[in-house]
């Protein structure tokens, strides 16, 4: 076992890529694990950052600053009872959220963490994921037809319209980016996820920043496309609440509707991990060019650590300031404990042999929650489009403009060849 | 899936139904009462070709508390409390209405201080309604932020409304002949600060809205109702003044101390939802004027007219109007001569204004649905009394 471990941690290589099939399961329960903690950890931000742009307060109740609000709604949501309408198609209902949370977890498989840290390394990675996660669209139509009812049914009409137009701008995106991998000076086009960070390290440059503003276009475009993808603000008309009151999900109870609601942010989660991957470096730390040399390595490596201890000072804080009354007592020691813990990761963190290898899955993490805060940012900003509007965006601004954007990257890409093949001129 | 199991089934008896490649089933959607966005218990039954609708039927009645008739057994004054139930977001405008009514059957005026109470108290109202609106309004379209800043700042005005007859929301604030309350101390600083304060908040509601691409999108040349059709339908209120029509009571028929104050009509153009939008904002900044020159000149004296103590009017009838914040509010009363009116007959605007839904939404998309049944800013306490 010790050897085992020991072994693992001095490979270089993903476990998949290592045919070690137990580290492979390993990583996949850390990563489901992972993803659910993440996913409860952003229902609490949601509302509360959502709150605190609305100038209201959001959950301050169950545990300090309603820290456990997550774990309190999960706990009514399983306990609730479990409604399934009398003319629905029995089967489909059951299956329909099984679909869609299984198509959102399972692109997390390929999802790098870090060199080492992802499950497998595909080299068709980001064509799978794309695949994969298309399947969600499926679970989203059989629930509303399976609900027979008029509201779900529109909700995944539009659903199933929305997520099918936007794929086109999506994947023409991604691909200008797939095209850039091969751009480089040493080593060629790659669909492997890994491999895609991979190239930007040995480029020097994230491809947001790649051939400016092609680059910057296409994950304009893909950020864009990826909220309509997962049906959130301002393109959340499959589920607009104040027309079709809960779209497809408005014959769903219990926990059935859970798994809808875990499936929406896991979705959330996983495309925002492309537009990582693909655009902003991956698991890569920032200004790798600017500040390079490995002081600034050193430095940028303390980061992970110092992060989590200065919550815990914050946390500290706030126990230092919670009011000195019986009745706050166990929301004080709720919140040092709390603190207690960021602090102890944040130590752990800190230890050079961790450091090292913990590093890259903090910067992904962080990129990933920066897509998250834009998320819930533009659902307290922006009204919602109508279905006709949307459609509008989709197909006569976001895929013309992906498309030219794909043929101007490709022209650029292979313009000393053409320029060779126009002028005659070999190199 | 379209067919049948409703109660009504011959409901919509509608003749649009347009040539299509496809032949596609019409789908007959049931909306409310229960419904996030129908403001409160309304229900439309729509006829759907996919997201288009055909036809719509408004069904109404489910809040019907038989306010007309409770007036027939109750006094002049008992019934007042009563009418602030119909548009419980515009109270005050409800019982200011009455009361005129009362006093010009009954033949006598409120005195100057008095009118000029009542003007602050409509105006702070109209400002309150017009914000209950602006939040639920965006909130339909789907922007969740602007409800959060206009009640916080709606809650400036139930505050004013609490100190001065300690109510917030059925204020019962006047009387017939007057006013029973004398405006507490501070009452005049807090209309000023309230002005003053208020300004940049409309700043930010605007700033969230108006220029905003989707909010554009969504209510730009949606639910367009031309001049002669408001006029036909008898729509009224702001509703009417975005189809370019400049009719306002507070200008046309001067009631209370109106004739006094510099203001202006805000009037619109293409009578979308987008020109509805900017008069109602326009409007709010308009009662602010008014607030402002009615705190500079309010005069002294009594405010209570002389009213006997039991009101019993002579034989004969009045009809008698305001401007509320939704329209045209008007109160015909019979008068039999007894202690008790023998009819009262409320004309109010949601109701009126209800009837143009179908007019707007025709040919349009479920989503503008919901944008025009916003934008007509019903409540439904006052459809169905």
């Amino acid at each position: 076992m010790l050897d085992a471990i020991t072994k693992y941690l001095g490979s270089n290589v993903t476990p998949g890529e290592a045919g070690s099939m137990f580290w492979a399961t390993i990583y996949i329960l850390l990563i489901t694990a992972g993803v659910s903690l993440a996913v409860l950890a952003m229902t609490w931000l949601e509302r509360k950052i959502l709150a605190h742009m609305q100038v209201r307060m959001g959950p301050m109740r169950v545990g300090p600053h309603g820290l456990l609000q997550p774990f309190a709604d999960a706990l009514k949501l399983l306990t609730k009872e479990d409604v399934i309408p009398e003319g629905a198609d029995k089967i489909v209902f059951r299956l329909a959220p099984v679909i869609v949370m299984m198509a959102a977890f399972t692109v997390f498989i390929v999802v790098p963490f870090g060199r080492t840290h992802a499950a497998t390394d595909m080299n068709i990675g980001i064509l799978f994921m794309l695949g994969v996660s298309s399947l969600g669209v499926l679970g989203v139509i059989t629930g509303g037809w399976a609900s027979n009812s008029h509201y779900p049914l529109m909700g995944s009409l539009r659903s199933a319209a929305q997520m099918v137009s936007y794929e086109v701008a999506m994947g023409l995106a991604i691909i200008s980016a797939v095209l850039m991998t091969s751009l480089g000076t040493v080593g060629t086009g790659t669909l492997s996820m890994i491999g895609i960070v991979q190239a930007q390290a040995d480029q020097h440059v994230w491809f947001v920043f790649k051939l400016f503003p092609l680059g910057l276009m296409a994950f304009v475009i893909f950020a864009i496309a990826m909220i309509a993808e997962t049906n959130r603000a301002p393109f959340d008309l499959p589920e607009a609440e104040s027309e079709l009151v809960a779209g497809f999900m408005t014959e769903y109870s219990g926990f059935r509707w859970s798994l809808f609601f875990l499936a929406e942010y896991t979705a959330m989660l996983a495309v925002s991990s492309i537009a990582v991957t693909l655009w902003l470096g991956g698991w890569l730390r920032p200004f790798p060019n600017f500040l390079s040399g490995s002081a600034w390595d050193f430095a940028f490596s303390l980061v992970p650590g110092l992060m989590f201890l200065g919550l815990a000072a914050a946390c500290f804080l706030g126990v230092l300031r919670m009011p000195k009354i019986p009745q706050f007592k166990v929301q004080t020691i709720g919140l040092a404990a709390f603190g207690a813990l960021l602090a102890f990761i944040g130590l752990v963190l800190l230890v050079p042999g961790v450091r090292e290898r913990a590093q890259d899955i903090f910067w992904f993490t962080a990129k990933v929650a920066f897509f998250q805060y834009c998320y819930i940012w533009y659902r307290a900003t922006f009204p919602r489009y109508r279905f006709d509007q949307l459609m509008k965006v989709g197909w006569k601004v976001l895929l013309p403009v992906s498309l030219g954007v794909l043929i101007v990257t490709a022209i650029v890409g292979v313009r000393q060849e053409l320029w060779a093949a126009i002028t005659g001129v070999t190199r | 899936m379209s067919d049948g199991k409703f109660n009504r089934p011959d409901l919509l008896d509608l003749d649009t139904k347009e040539e299509t490649f496809l032949d596609t089933t019409e789908m007959v959607l049931n909306m409310g009462p229960q419904h996030p966005s129908t403001h409160g218990v309304l229900r439309v039954i729509l006829k759907l070709d996919g997201e288009k609708v055909l036809g719509t039927e408004c069904i109404i009645g489910y809040l019907h508390r038989g306010v007309e008739k409770i007036a027939e057994n109750r006094t002049y004054a008992m019934f007042n409390p009563y009418v602030d139930r119909m548009d419980y977001v515009a109270a005050v405008s409800n019982g200011l209405g009455y009361c005129e009514a009362v006093e010009k059957l009954l033949a006598v005026e409120a005195p100057p201080r008095a009118q000029y109470i009542r003007v602050l108290m409509t105006e702070l109202c109209r400002i309150a309604s017009h914000q209950v609106w602006l939040g639920t309004h965006a909130l339909d379209i789907g922007a969740l932020t602007p409800v959060f800043y206009a009640f916080r700042d709606r809650e400036e005005i139930l505050k004013i409304f609490e100190k001065y007859c300690g109510a917030r929301l059925t204020t019962h604030a006047f009387r017939i002949g007057g006013c029973i309350y004398e405006t507490y101390e501070g009452f005049e600083q807090d209309v000023k600060v309230f002005c003053e304060k208020f300004l940049p908040k409309l700043d930010e509601y605007e700033e969230l809205l108006t220029t905003n691409r989707i909010w554009v999108g969504r209510t730009k040349g949606v639910g367009i109702l031309a001049a002669e059709d408001c006029i036909a339908l008898g729509v009224t209120g702001p509703v009417l003044r975005a189809s370019g029509v400049e009719w306002d009571l507070r200008k046309k028929q001067p009631y209370e101390a109106y004739s006094k104050f510099q203001f202006d009509i805000p009037t619109g153009l293409n009578g979308d939802t987008y020109d509805r939008y900017l008069v109602r904002i326009q409007e709010m900044r308009q009662s602010v004027r008014i607030l402002q020159q009615a705190i500079e000149d309010i005069p002294s004296g009594p405010i209570m007219a002389k009213v006997p103590k039991v009101i019993k009017p002579a034989l004969g009838e009045v009809y008698h109007s305001i401007e509320a914040p939704k329209g045209e509010l008007g109160y015909y009363i019979v008068s039999d001569g007894s202690t008790q009116p023998y009819r009262v007959r409320v004309r109010p605007p949601s109701f009126v204004n209800l009837q143009a839904l179908d007019k707007m939404v025709h040919g349009m998309l479920v989503a503008d649905v919901v944008a025009v049944i916003g934008t007509l800013d019903i409540v439904l306490g006052e459809v169905d009394r």
